[in-house]
């Protein structure tokens, strides 16, 4: 199967059309078929259910975790409200995929919310938009208006019967609420706090009501996924890894972007579809999953595929495709220093090892950049890191340990350097 | 307190959550007020935390939890400049040098005639695009380049 092409694009494909959002490109070219034959034909919930199983779709917004199973998890006959709820608080370092299906393909998205709306039981939908993108925010609700006004939201959608609305809810610079938890407090209007699990969203989630929660990769897959097969969504990947996936490319390439490709594909292939690195550098590093995930050195990385598998096996994690690309003129000390203060500044102070320990893990990595490290710190950045990882309510503080843990163990000579001659080794 | 145009906003923001949920819309409410008045002054927080039946504190958490709110008055024009890793990689240590340079103030602080704030901030989402900055929160400029931050300040009334 040749890369980038059309037939393997599942969320990008409207980019061929010269009005790759509107309405009109969208229900030219299938759009809304799905839902069309679900709410004619009545389909059993656990049809929808089985297909999206048979696709090994995963999780696409960083933890992979297989959506037809986690749809299975909501009550069936729940006598009250329940919710659908979509994550685009898409603030990850590296991570800007989202941001394009809101801008060229915001109708797949609504009908993906729609579908899982019907197959869920919801009474509503919540899209959670990330602060920063306030345009796409704007526009999509103009999508929805569009959407109603067509009859695919609203009461009684397409003569059916069924009642569902969706809305956006926009957030306003918190990292932490794309944990899913966290998100549904900012909807309650609250600070963005993250609860203790158990109990699970999909027992006691928004308002308290069972609520499922997915990326808006993963939603906006659905309806290819109906349309063409739950088969056919997986034999575009490989086994357990179903589907094309979203790659957002960023750092030291000559085509920064977004490459929609089928999991399973070389890492060298989408870095030469990204024009390689630099003129006059080699490749030094990539962070294969967002900036979460551990680091890997330039030849672990070019023997991997881009599947949850394969990254995980090299000892890191797909996360959500984010690929930072890292050249020979990076001091990985200053883009540690980076990527510390990140996570010190995100942290939402809840948990004490988080909210204390990425001040240290960052108040460190900074006096080693700046040329008063201690011989001792490398190994003190590792004990707090131990320190922190499984004594908090979220993965953040995790979080913040992958980069540290990951650049010492991949990169320490760098930091020795760094403090025994209180400069960059590059 | 705000304006009839604001109002209607947040009823719009009030529309979209159950009647008995009428927190959901304090996000939305803040920043419609924001917007009009400039920053969240004390009392533009309690006009919102009153006009949405909650108390006011819990309107204040909200304010002082999210990083887009200002709780102090800025300039006409803030100017947030990413300077996360990929931005990093991408040139943004040097836009944030030209920006400050040119406008004569750190990150965090005002020119004097009240024209720029300048602030430095996290992950916008739009990487592969950067340098970017958010002209007061809601417009993304991206691929900036030194020419480019000047044209945009000139723009900037």
């Amino acid at each position: 199967m040749s890369l980038n092409t059309p037939d393997t694009q599942v969320c990008l494909w409207t980019l061929r059309h010269s009005e790759p959002a509107s309405l009109a490109t969208y229900t030219a070219n299938g759009g809304y078929e799905a839902l069309k034959k679900i709410l004619a034909e009545k389909t059993p919930a656990e049809d929808i259910i089985a297909q999206v199983k048979t696709s090994a779709l995963r999780g696409r917004g960083g933890a992979g975790f297989p959506t037809g199973l986690k749809w299975s998890f909501m009550p069936r006959n729940f006598p009250g409200d329940k919710y659908v709820v979509c994550n685009t608080d898409e603030g990850e370092p590296g991570t800007f995929k989202d941001r394009d299906i809101l801008r060229f393909n915001p109708h797949q998205l609504i009908e993906g919310m729609v579908i899982a709306g019907y197959t869920l039981g919801a009474v509503a939908g919540y899209n959670y938009i990330h602060g920063e993108i306030f345009e796409q925010y704007q526009s999509w609700e103009r999508a929805l208006e569009e959407a109603r006004a067509a009859g695919f939201l609203g009461k009684n959608i397409l003569g059916s019967g069924w009642d569902f609305d969706l809305h956006a809810h926009h957030g306003y610079g918190a990292y932490v609420c794309g944990e899913e938890t966290a998100l549904l407090e900012s909807i309650e209007g609250k600070k963005g706090q993250p609860r203790f699990k158990p109990p699970f969203p999909a027992s006691y989630g928004l308002y308290g009501k069972p609520t499922t929660i997915n990326n808006t990769e993963t939603l906006a897959s659905i309806p290819w996924i109906l349309r063409h097969g739950g088969q056919a969504f997986l034999e575009l990947g490989k086994p357990n890894n179903g589907g094309s996936k979203i790659f957002s490319i960023s750092g030291h390439v000559n085509k920064p972007g977004n490459y929609e490709i089928p999991l399973g594909t070389p890492f060298a292939d989408l870095l030469e579809m990204a024009g390689g690195v630099r003129a006059g550098h080699t490749l030094k590093a990539v962070i294969p999953g967002g900036s979460s995930a551990p680091v890997l050195p330039a030849d672990v990385m070019m023997a991997c595929t881009l599947d949850f598998d394969s990254i995980s096996k090299a000892g890191s994690m797909l996360g959500s495709g984010a690929v930072i690309v890292m050249d020979d003129s990076v001091c990985m000390v200053k883009a540690l220093q980076r990527l510390s203060y990140f996570y010190f500044e995100e942290s939402c102070g809840q948990c004490t090892p988080c909210r204390e320990g990425t001040g240290w893990l960052y108040r460190i990595v900074h006096r080693i950049e700046q040329g008063q490290g201690r011989p001792e710190d490398l190994d003190e950045l590792l004990r707090i890191g131990k320190n922190i990882g499984g004594n908090t309510i979220c993965a953040l503080g995790e979080a913040a340990v992958g980069p540290v843990a990951s650049f010492v163990k991949h990169f320490r000579k760098e930091f020795e350097y760094h403090i025994k001659h209180k400069k960059c080794l590059v | 307190m705000l304006s009839a145009e604001s109002l209607a906003q947040i009823d719009k923001e009030l529309a979209k959550y159950p009647p008995d949920q009428k927190q959901s819309a304090v996000m939305g409410a803040l920043r419609i007020a924001q917007n009009e008045m400039g920053w969240l002054s004390r009392d533009s927080i309690e006009f919102v935390a009153h006009y949405l039946a909650m108390p006011a504190i819990a309107a204040y958490e909200v304010a002082t939890f999210y990083n887009m709110y200002d709780l102090a008055p800025v300039g006409r024009n803030k100017v947030t400049l990413c300077t996360n890793l990929p931005c990093q990689l991408q040139g943004a240590d040097k836009i944030a040098e030209h920006l400050q340079g040119r406008l004569g103030i750190g990150f965090g602080e005002t020119t004097a005639d009240g024209r720029y704030t300048l602030k430095e901030g996290e992950c916008m989402g739009a990487c592969g695009h950067g340098p970017l900055c958010l002209h007061n929160n809601h417009e993304m400029h991206d691929h900036l380049t030194p020419e480019s931050v000047d044209k945009l300040l000139d723009e900037m009334k």
